[in-house]
């Protein structure tokens, strides 16, 4: 796909930003645990925190190509904080911003595109991922409020994010139409988080588990219309999906330029190593995948923002990228040698932090289930 | 206020630069990129106009080809506008020519406030900003690191050796302002959407009045005799930490008296 020159200037801003100010302190940030806050600000005032929200409401109305782009930038640099930043376009910015109130889009819109609020979304619990609609968290009206009460496990930004997009059951009788999306400070008291996760990659975020003790939210706070939580949800599941596959292209570029720079250094046998006809075809697989894993996530994000139904292609892209960026990975390691298994190359990083986009936002195994779903409708 | 910005469009440091090797002119045929060196005078531009409550950021620029790339990133970090000073008679042009194309293009804004860098990243004689301020018969005040404006005279601190002068002046004077004294902003992505639509005024010699026998190859009164190499440097003393490393180093420092 052919970039224009305004989705090459975002690129490029994004690539810069990434550079200066996230590259060079990853290292101490993962050992920190955590970014500091101070850098979601400047990714909004760049303009990275809300880039397809309109104007109006402090984003940067760009398109959807734009975005992914963007989170792929982020992500060359750095899987942890690509995270927080797509968590809080999409599916968050997003989610308000199509199913919000004019009231809600005010309210909440300007803090989030500009980095002063950062969101979270809640829909994992303890006992079910992959399945949304077993969810068991419940919201109970009493009068204009809800009580929720209940447990979120896997939350990414729960104990940094100043917003919450809660995903809970309102109806036990109906089970996919008995589920409503609420939007939560996570000042109110009744937000508790339990425990930070320590966890393979992604260290740079916060992954929590939060439980809600009686949590009481006016009812002026569910987003969207009460039963149709899970439409708020997965409604920008595809375009999570998408962002996954951007994410996995940019820790595997990362991976390669690393094994690339790395293997006209490293001398064997009297030659750089790039030079063994084994290693520069591994380099050249390597790029290929990368390449082909771009091209279909660009192309996902192109029908999107054609207003065209994406769901088949972000499935694709999610599946293939995901598992690429594990194969890259893993190949830019085997070309460092034992270089490469330790912490002081950046491929041990890049390593661990892409494994998990083969789990989260539909594992691998639920890609493929809307993959064959959709054989029946495509032309073979 | 109104604050003009002279900023420079050069080549990408990133990529090799080459020189032609007839007229020992670096070649700039490619994409320009807006110098470092500017983004500096942009930044405090902006902030002197935000201090101010209002005002406008102007910027000027002389670059063969139209070239524009570099002043789009500095009208997205938030200048309003620009001209843009290219002429194929322009070739060869010293800095002095530079400086009559610059002034003439800035007496066209009549500002109270010219900025530009003290040098440039490429051709780095770090003579035009006064050279500028001569032809315009302003003063002017080098290395500015830091710029308030008060009424209808602005304060300068002014970087020295061991710190730095105050300096008082009545508007409107030339400043030049010293590399890292602030901290560039990012363009945004609106700001870079919003750059596309404001306005550059493209100018050649003829346009902006200026006779063609005072600049270019013909009017310039420098010329690049010879271009040589630079010497590879040795390469340094390596020094392996068998416990002793910090004395050794110690003993390398005092014998260059650098400590
Ligand atoms: C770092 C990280 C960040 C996360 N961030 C968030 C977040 O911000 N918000 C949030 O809500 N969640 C988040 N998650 C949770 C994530 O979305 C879930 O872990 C994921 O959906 C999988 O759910 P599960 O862990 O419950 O696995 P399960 O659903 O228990 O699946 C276990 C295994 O069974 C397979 N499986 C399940 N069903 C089927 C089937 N029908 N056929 C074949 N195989 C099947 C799965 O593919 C998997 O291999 C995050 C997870 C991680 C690791
Ligand atoms: C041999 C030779 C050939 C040249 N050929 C061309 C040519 O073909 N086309 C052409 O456009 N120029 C040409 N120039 C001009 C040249 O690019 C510089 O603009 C000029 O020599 C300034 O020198 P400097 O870079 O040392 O400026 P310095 O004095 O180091 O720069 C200090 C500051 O002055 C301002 N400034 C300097 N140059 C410019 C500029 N061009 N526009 C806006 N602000 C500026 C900036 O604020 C800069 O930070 C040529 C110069 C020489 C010496």
């Amino acid at each position: 796909m052919l970039l224009t020159e305004d989705q090459k200037k975002i690129r490029l801003n994004a690539r810069n930003f990434a550079k200066k100010e996230i590259s060079p302190y990853i290292r101490a940030w993962e050992k920190a645990g955590s970014a500091p806050r101070e850098l979601y600000r400047k990714m909004g005032t760049v303009g990275l925190m809300g880039m397809t929200i309109s104007q109006e409401y402090g984003g940067s109305g760009l398109d959807f190509v734009s975005y992914v782009l963007a989170v792929e930038e982020i992500s060359a640099a750095d899987g942890g904080i690509s995270n927080m930043m797509s968590a809080n376009n999409s599916p968050v910015a997003v989610a308000i911003e199509k199913f919000g109130t004019e009231t809600q889009k005010q309210k909440l819109l300007p803090f989030l595109t500009s980095g002063e609020w950062l969101g979270c979304i809640h829909l994992t619990e303890p006992h079910t991922g992959s399945d949304a609609s077993a969810i068991t968290t419940r919201a109970v009206q009493d009068g204009d409020e809800y009580v929720l009460t209940g447990q979120k496990s896997f939350i990414t930004g729960g104990s940094t994010a100043q917003i919450a997009l809660i995903i809970a059951r309102t109806d036990e009788r109906k089970e996919k139409n008995g589920i409503t999306a609420f939007i939560c400070s996570t000042d109110n008291p009744g937000y508790k988080v339990l425990s930070k996760e320590k966890k393979l990659g992604h260290r740079t975020n916060d992954t929590c588990q939060v439980a809600f003790d009686s949590m009481r939210i006016p009812a002026t706070d569910v987003l969207g219309e009460v039963g149709r939580g899970l439409s708020v949800a997965l409604g920008g599941l595809s375009l999570g999906r998408i962002g996954v596959a951007a994410q996995s292209v940019g820790g595997a570029r990362s991976a390669l330029a690393a094994a690339h720079r790395y293997s006209k250094d490293r001398k064997t046998f009297g030659k750089a190593i790039i030079e063994h006809q084994a290693i520069s075809f591994k380099l050249a697989e390597m790029a290929t995948q990368i390449e082909v894993a771009r091209q279909m996530y660009l192309y996902a994000a192109e029908k999107h923002d054609a207003g065209l139904d994406s769901t088949y292609e972000a499935s694709v892209s999610k599946l293939f990228a995901s598992e690429m960026a594990e194969r890259v990975a893993s190949a830019a390691i085997q070309i460092h040698g034992g270089y490469g298994y330790l912490e002081d190359y950046e491929v041990e990083k890049i390593y661990r932090d892409v494994r998990v986009y083969q789990i989260y936002e539909g594992t691998s195994e639920i890609q493929k289930i809307v993959i064959s779903r959709h054989l029946d409708k495509i032309d073979l | 206020m109104k604050v003009v910005v002279c900023v420079k469009q050069i080549p990408d440091p990133a990529l090799p630069g080459e020189l032609n090797p007839t007229t020992n002119l670096l070649k700039r045929d490619g994409k320009l990129i807006l110098d470092e060196s500017d983004s500096y005078g942009v930044e405090m531009a902006l902030q002197l106009v935000e201090a101010a409550g209002g005002g406008e950021v102007s910027l000027v620029s002389m670059a063969p080809n139209n070239e524009m790339s570099g002043l789009r990133t500095a009208l997205a970090m938030g200048a309003d506008d620009a001209i843009l000073v290219s002429d194929e008679n322009l070739a060869g042009t010293d800095a002095l020519g530079t400086a009559k194309v610059l002034a003439a293009a800035i007496r066209r804004l009549s500002p109270d406030l010219i900025l530009a860098g003290v040098e440039s990243s490429d051709g780095y004689t770090g003579t035009v900003p006064e050279m500028v301020a001569g032809v315009l018969d302003l003063p002017s005040v080098t290395f500015a690191k830091q710029i308030s404006i008060d009424g209808d005279t602005v304060k300068v601190q002014r970087q020295t050796e061991a710190g730095y002068d105050d300096v008082e002046c009545k508007l409107p004077v030339l400043l030049s302002v010293t590399a890292g004294v602030v901290e560039p902003r990012y363009p945004s992505f609106k700001g870079i959407m919003a750059a596309k639509k404001k306005p550059v005024e493209a100018l050649d010699l003829q346009g902006l009045g200026i006779d063609l026998n005072t600049v270019g190859l013909v009017g310039a009164r420098q010329e690049t005799i010879r271009v040589t190499e630079a010497e590879e440097r040795e390469s340094g003393e390596i020094i392996v930490d068998d416990g002793d490393a910090h004395q050794r180093i110690a003993e390398f420092l005092g014998e260059l008296k650098v400590i």
